[in-house]
């Protein structure tokens, strides 16, 4: 029972994040024969894999706010992340926002941290965050349906868009606000539609998936390819994996540690 | 027992009638909410509960307080609570399908509530929270039935009732308790995140339920003639005097802690709940309101000649009502939510439309509390000829 639910959960995961991918797809039509034991999760020949993913984000490279919003854009757009603006009045657009990675200024993605007399650059430039995918998320506690579950081989926090049930007691548990709500039905709100990636329906919760899709066919997060070397991403158990070789050389903070959620988005400042 | 409820006055049908047509408005409001999404209220994503959520917190609280009447009543065998101990009972009834009901108005998905039972997590509060309360309420309608039936036949009610009364005392408990561990369990939420959450829920709810009760009862002695008994109702008096301090000494605590200790994590709540922050602070008259509704309450109820006359009584049950209302069924959720964790200040109103809804969702309420205490009038009318 446990074993054949974990298995759904796998697929099911897969299935919520890879709709469009083939070799979901095959492994969808697989599994749906037969309950054995031993289905399994086929893997694409290509996938990058990990035992825990992590992401490390150089802030010193970015120059310019312009650089970030790029980065914003090239998620949001593979993404289909709605944008409300020209279709609604202003103060709707900000309570009905859905946003996977976003900026904030240091006092805000770092308070209790803020310091008065701030260096000029971490003072003006503001920070990428994102969901920090954390080692013990609250707001996989949180979930009464498991429709947001960490996925045990490698750590990342997923969304299950079919099974959420819209009660939002993840918004409240997560003490990032990486969640976001579909107030609306999303459609009218996305330019142009990416058809590798599933659309959401109104009512159920969303945030960033560390590019789960692209993981299972070879590709780094998207942010990470359009951050021109400012954003690193692998394996935080490897150590001779790209993201412990920054964090060995370098001062890097995390957001709200004292909270033991134990966030794998490293900050080097 | 349920035909005593289809025979009544002109005026019994008229009341029914209007809390039908507010329940068809509500629900043709709710249907605008379904089509759209819950972007009709005045939710957003840093305020991601409000008025729903907020008005479910508080009625578990009412709903809470029956076990007033059915702890002194059937532990210590007071038996001036015979009369009214049903009517408590009967309320929690009301109450609890009021919060079912904010529940599904609250979800974002409604058709897929069932996934919490398909799909069990015992990790989440949120499941066990729709354990105690579907429990509490089954075992009040049992409970309220089974005794009601038995005193209209003139016989004893069943013996497996019995442990089942014993049961719903802790349960009553339990329910304000989880309700409470929705919020307090949570990293990052510094309002809520203290321990002193639940005890304070119950302690609101045990003045909150029984103020409202007496109400009621005055309102059936007027419309019915029926009199729940002088003592009943000094007695309930007294345990809402007690709660309602209880009530505003672990809002104290809290106060202190938030304050001396400085940290501004949990301080800014408090801060913008009562003062506003960032110049932002559309709860403030109403927090003030509140709590000098509760501390003239408190003041009132302490007197005992003002406990004895019943106008003063009323008017004091009515003001501690509304003050623990804004309290928790207004300040208690949004306050949480702002700031935000990442100490934004968004504020949060309701809408037109969430309003209606919620009106509508109490009528609904109103209508399952008149259809039950109709029949229990009725029954003791039937035994008393």
């Amino acid at each position: 029972m446990e074993n054949s639910r974990r298995n759904f959960l796998k697929v099911a995961g897969v299935a919520a994040l890879g709709v469009g991918v083939k070799p979901a797809v095959n492994v969808l039509s697989a599994a749906g024969g037969g309950e054995t034991p031993a289905a399994k999760v086929a893997k694409h020949e290509n996938a990058l894999t990990a035992k825990k993913w992590a992401m490390v984000i150089d802030t010193r490279k970015f120059e310019s706010e312009g650089d970030l919003d790029k980065i914003i854009e090239a998620c949001h757009s593979i993404h289909n992340v709605p944008d409300f603006s020209e279709i609604d009045t202003p103060e709707r657009v900000k309570r009905h926002e859905i946003k996977w990675i976003w900026k904030e200024e240091y006092k805000h993605a770092f308070p209790g941290n803020e310091n008065e007399y701030l260096n000029d650059r971490l003072k003006y430039l503001p920070f990428l965050v994102l969901c920090n995918h954390c080692e013990d998320p609250p707001c996989v506690r949180a979930c009464p349906t498991q429709a947001t579950f960490k996925r045990e081989e490698d750590g990342i926090v997923l969304m299950d868009f079919h099974r959420c049930i819209g009660c939002r007691f993840c918004m409240a548990a997560c003490p990032y606000g990486s969640r976001s709500f579909n107030f609306r039905d999303p459609k009218p709100g996305i330019e142009k539609q990416n058809l590798d990636f599933p659309t959401r329906m109104k009512g159920v919760v969303e945030k960033c998936n560390f590019c789960a899709e692209r993981l299972a066919v070879g590709k780094k997060p998207k942010c990470v390819e359009a951050s021109n070397g400012a954003i690193a991403f692998g394996d935080l158990d490897d150590p001779n994996s790209e993201v412990r070789e920054l964090l060995r050389e370098n001062f890097t903070i995390r957001r709200k540690l004292s909270l033991g959620t134990g966030p794998v988005v490293y900050y080097i400042v | 027992m349920l035909e005593i409820a289809l025979q009544g006055s002109k005026k019994y049908y008229g009341w029914i009638g209007a809390l039908a047509a507010v329940i068809l408005v509500g629900f043709a409001f709710y249907l605008y909410q379904f089509t759209f999404g819950l972007g009709v209220t005045g939710m957003s994503r840093d305020v991601s509960w409000g008025f729903y959520i907020a008005q479910f917190t508080f009625l578990v609280g009412v709903a809470a307080g029956g076990v007033m009447l059915v702890l002194p009543y059937y532990l210590h065998n007071y038996k001036a609570f015979g009369k009214i101990t049903i009517l408590g009972e009967f309320l929690a009834v009301s109450a609890i399908s009021m919060c079912l009901m904010f529940i599904i108005a609250d979800l974002g998905q409604p058709m897929r509530a069932l996934n919490v039972i398909l799909y069990p997590t015992p990790g989440s509060m949120l499941f066990w929270d729709m354990i105690v309360l579907n429990g509490y309420l089954l075992l009040n309608i049992v409970i309220g039935w089974k005794v009601l039936e038995a005193e209209r036949s003139g016989s004893k009610p069943p013996s497996w009732i019995k442990p089942l009364i014993y049961l719903s005392i802790p349960w009553a408990f339990g329910i304000h308790t989880v309700t409470a561990y929705l919020y307090c369990g949570l990293p990052g939420r510094g309002f809520w995140l203290t321990a002193i959450l639940a005890p304070r829920f119950l302690a609101s709810a045990f003045a909150s339920g029984p103020a409202f009760l007496i109400l009621l009862t005055f309102i059936l002695r007027k419309t019915t003639k029926f009199d729940p008994g002088k003592e009943a109702i000094q007695t309930l008096s007294k345990i809402i005097t007690y709660a309602l301090i209880a009530n505003l000494f672990f809002f104290a605590c809290e106060v202190f802690v938030a304050l001396y200790s400085n940290i501004p994590e949990h301080i800014d709540h408090l801060k913008y709940l009562f003062f506003g922050l960032h110049g932002h602070g559309v709860l403030v008259p109403w927090m003030w309101t509140a709590m000098i509704l509760m501390v003239l309450a408190a003041i009132l109820l302490l007197n005992p000649a003002i406990r004895k006359n019943e106008t003063m009584l009323a008017f004091t049950c009515l003001i501690l009502f509304i003050g623990t209302w804004i309290d928790k069924g207004l300040g208690m959720i949004s306050g949480g939510f702002v700031p935000s964790p990442l100490h934004h200040v968004n504020e949060y109103v309701p809408t037109i439309p969430e309003l209606i809804i919620t009106v509508g969702i109490y009528a609904a309420g109103f209508l399952v509390l008149t259809i039950l205490y109709k029949i229990v009038i009725g029954v003791k009318k039937e035994v008393a000829a």
